[in-house]
């Protein structure tokens, strides 16, 4: 069995399930119906009337804006902006739409998202069905990644930290229920990810709050567990690893981009962000700082952790391991591994047993890194030089604070076998601030000056972590937005100049492109009236292509 | 730190876009604007930011001077800072109070109270017999400190000459002078540049002024060169000598585009400083009067 035909089959089990505990939503490979496009992580669509021959083809099937704030959401058939939230409605009111996650699409209708904002839209034409504005009390409105749906039902999370229900129908809301502190500074971007009856949501902080994974009761929004991703009391596991339990309950780790899932063991695996304070280690210790900056899987059911495993111990450089893992199945060493797999903040590509969390294969993906030893340790993990960290008069790091990857969704593609991400391989000086490294908090004590830098789509063979093929994006600055790969063999990705581009996954050739106003995520694929849609959205814009 | 801004049809919401840019990137990375907005960002004259752009994400708190400085006596007279720390930050003996959950979700010593009067079992904390509105006043001085990491009151660090200038004069000589003179361009370049860490990111990457040519060769016609605008894999984007733009459609290695870096030997070296070799430079260009 190929490990495509491996992952696919693995669904029809888990609607099976999910329909037996009263959820209405078929995950059918037409559809878009989570974060992912499905709970592998994988961005891979089966989808194949859009390939390789026919690509040139390709051409604007419509195009369509949607307005945030408390108007009337955009042009189309909206009644009325249905409107939600605690605040007074004019924070962040006029704030522009940028659309910087995932887009669901089920039944001919897309779900969109953006900091305060969600909209149904018509997947034929991208007229606005219905427009939901929240009115917040704040948060750090970094962004939304997108929502979650359970039969009729939306959910999404609040930069002011709350979980909102809607009814995916009208708009209108079911319920909100907060799921972390304001007041210690958590913003709630990811988008929820819903398996079986359990909504799982994360949140993130930048001031030394515990990270933690909730889930909530699709039907009241009741909080069913929390697992912290750092040690809370005495006996916690981890503990060891942190100079004491103040340290370890404000070290951060939170979980601020949706994780996978994998229905043969019913483990979500998701990532971690960074320890804290971001930048400074004293106040912690010397330890692996657990379980920061790693891939964790926690069962569905329990809240309980199965297995970790941390890509950097102890960072110091605010680089997050938070980004989706990647679940495939691969051959490795003549032997069919069930993988889970993830290109870190830090520059690093791991591999490791999604069932075990067994460490399988380390590679350097950024060429620049300069941050880490040149050998790993017995663990495959980076070993961090600590004059590496900053300077007063400057350290000279690669990556910069953006890091070599990001949220930005990877790609596998079982047909290539090759594992596709953007990469920024990045120089800052790192200047360090704090004269006093046992006061630090959050991310304060360290200034960061840009040096240069130069973008890159890349394709790792995940057996051995080698570069099979890169992209050079002349003018690139910075992280371009995420990859699709489809059964059409091809690849769908922006670049950094606003081109969205389809590629042969097995070289990178360019085979199609169109230059938008700008590519803001990474692009999506549904299947409608028997015809294969190729969407992206950039900024307030949404852009559906197909073939006539 | 360019990322294309959404669509934007007036002036105003151009500059929208760019700040909406700025911070979606630098936020997302989960960095403050403040650590991470460049020299030459906070240079290039956006305009003013939008109202939203201003709006902090968790104000700080309003607090009475008076019951402030009350509490700070009261918070001193009975040793908190022995502890938690004249700045609350803490220290060997005591956890920070500025990050403390309890302080954070605290309005006027209701919640801290129930910790002052009954102690912390098993902890350094004991409790202290204070009246209620003793521990209020503690509460407003408590409360009167930014809750932010990147706190720009805190200390600043001393200078960021470290380095040793004969070493960076023989660092320079091998691996600059063959393109730069010190007597030459850079002669009064610590005049220009008073501030070291300007200076040093300057001279590092000194973007101001490096234009990039392109030359373009046509499958038919002569070769024409100018100043890059833009490239990526499907157009390049020049300006003529004479001042005006045009653009190229490339397909694959056709046409043949050649980009004349003038920063290539600062980009070459960047993997192969030491640090030591940086702050050496700096410290001998910061003579350079």
């Amino acid at each position: 069995m190929t490990a495509r035909a491996g992952r696919r089959t693995l669904l029809p089990g888990l609607v099976a399930g999910a329909a037996a505990l009263g959820c209405a939503a078929a995950l059918a490979a037409d559809d878009w119906p989570n974060y992912s496009g499905d709970y592998s992580g994988r961005r891979y669509s089966t989808l194949s009337e859009i390939k390789q021959s026919n690509v040139h083809a390709l051409t604007l099937a419509w195009t369509a804006r949607v307005s945030g704030g408390p108007g009337t959401g955009g042009s189309g058939h909206s009644p009325g902006t249905v409107m939600g939230g605690e605040g007074s409605g004019e924070l962040f009111a006029s704030m522009p739409v940028d659309i910087r996650g995932s887009i669901l699409q089920v039944d001919g209708v897309l779900y969109l998202s953006a900091p305060d904002n969600a909209w149904a839209v018509d997947a034929r034409d991208g007229r606005v069905l219905w427009h939901y504005f929240w009115k917040t009390r704040g948060g750090t409105h970094i962004g939304n990644r997108g929502m979650g749906k359970w039969g009729h039902y939306l959910y999404f999370e609040t930069p002011d930290d709350y979980l909102v229900s809607l009814d995916a129908r009208t708009g209108q809301e079911r319920w909100h229920v907060p799921i972390a502190s304001f007041e210690a500074q958590y913003f709630s971007t990811p988008a929820p990810i819903v398996v079986g009856n359990h909504v799982l949501a994360g949140t993130g902080n930048d001031l030394d709050a515990p990270g933690m994974l909730q889930s909530f009761d699709p039907e009241t929004g009741a909080l069913q567990w929390r697992f912290f991703t750092v040690p809370m009391k005495a006996g916690d596991p981890g503990l060891e690893t942190w100079k004491n339990l103040d340290a370890a309950s404000h070290g951060g780790g939170n979980a601020w981009v949706p994780g996978s899932y994998d229905p043969e063991t019913h483990l979500y695996i998701f990532g971690t962000g960074n320890p804290t304070p971001s930048y400074f280690a004293e106040r912690r210790g010397d330890g692996a700082a657990l379980f920061t900056c790693s891939m964790i899987a926690v069962n569905v059911d329990t809240g309980k952790m199965a297995w970790y495993y941390q890509t950097s111990p102890n960072d110091t450089h605010d680089w997050d391991s938070a980004q989706t893992p990647v679940l495939a199945d691969i051959r490795l060493n003549g032997r069919l591994r069930k993988v889970a797999m993830t290109a870190a903040r830090n520059g690093y590509f791991f591999v490791v047993d999604r069932t075990t969390g067994e460490h399988l294969v380390t590679a350097k993906f950024s060429s620049t890194s300069n941050w880490a030893e040149e050998q790993l340790n017995e663990h495959g993990q980076p070993v961090r030089i600590p004059a590496k960290d900053h300077d007063i008069a400057g350290a000279l790091v690669s990556s910069s604070n953006e890091g070599a990857a990001n949220w930005p969704p990877p790609s596998y593609s079982p047909d290539y076998g090759l594992f596709y991400v953007p990469v920024a391989e990045s120089w800052a000086m790192y200047y360090r601030t704090e004269t006093d490294a046992g006061g630090s908090m959050g991310l304060g004590g360290k200034e960061e000056v840009g040096v240069g830098a130069n973008a890159y789509l890349k394709a790792i063979d995940p057996k051995t972590g080698r570069i099979a093929w890169s992209v050079h994006y002349p003018q690139g600055t910075h992280l371009a937005n995420g990859v699709l790969t489809t059964a059409g063999r091809l690849l769908f990705a922006g670049d950094v100049n606003s081109n969205l581009v389809a590629r042969d996954p097995g070289s990178g050739r360019p085979l199609w492109h169109s230059h938008l106003a700008s590519v803001t995520n990474a692009p999506q694929t549904y299947l409608l009236d028997g015809h294969q849609y190729i969407l992206a959205a950039g900024g307030d814009t949404l852009y559906a292509f197909r073939l006539y | 730190m360019r990322i294309p801004s959404p669509p934007a049809s007036t002036p105003a919401a151009h500059r929208a876009g760019r700040w909406l840019a700025a911070a979606s990137l630098l936020l997302c990375w989960h960095a403050s604007p403040a650590e991470q907005v460049s020299e030459d960002d906070a240079l290039r004259g956006d305009g003013p930011r939008p109202d939203w752009a201003l709006t902090p994400s968790y104000p700080d708190r309003t607090t009475d001077p008076a019951a402030v400085e009350r509490g700070h006596t009261l918070y001193e007279l009975n040793g908190c800072s022995f502890c938690h720390g004249k700045d609350t930050r803490g220290g060997d003996g005591g956890p920070s109070l500025l990050r403390s959950q309890v302080v954070l979700s605290d309005e006027k010593g209701e919640q801290i109270s129930k910790i002052v009067l009954n102690g912390v079992p098993n902890t350094n904390m004991v409790a202290f017999a204070l009246k209620g509105n003793e521990i209020a006043d503690i509460a407003q001085f408590l409360h009167s400190f930014k809750v932010s990491g990147a706190d720009e009151a805190r200390r600043p660090p001393p200078s960021i000459v470290t380095g040793n200038a004969a070493a960076g004069a023989r660092f320079f000589a091998a691996h600059c002078g063959g393109c730069h003179a010190a007597g030459g361009e850079l002669h009064d370049i610590a005049a220009r540049y008073p501030n070291p860490r300007k200076l040093q990111q300057r001279w590092l990457m000194p973007h101001r002024g490096a234009i990039t040519e392109v030359v373009v060769h046509p499958a038919q016609g002569a070769a024409v060169r100018g100043a890059l605008l833009s490239i990526d894999e499907f157009i390049v984007t020049l300006r003529q000598p004479d001042g005006t733009p045009r653009s190229f459609e490339r397909r694959g290695e056709l046409p043949r585009v050649d980009v004349l870096d003038p920063l290539a030997g600062h980009k070459a070296l960047l993997s192969q400083y030491r640090d030591q070799d940086i702050h050496d430079v700096t410290a001998y260009l910061v003579t350079l009067k």
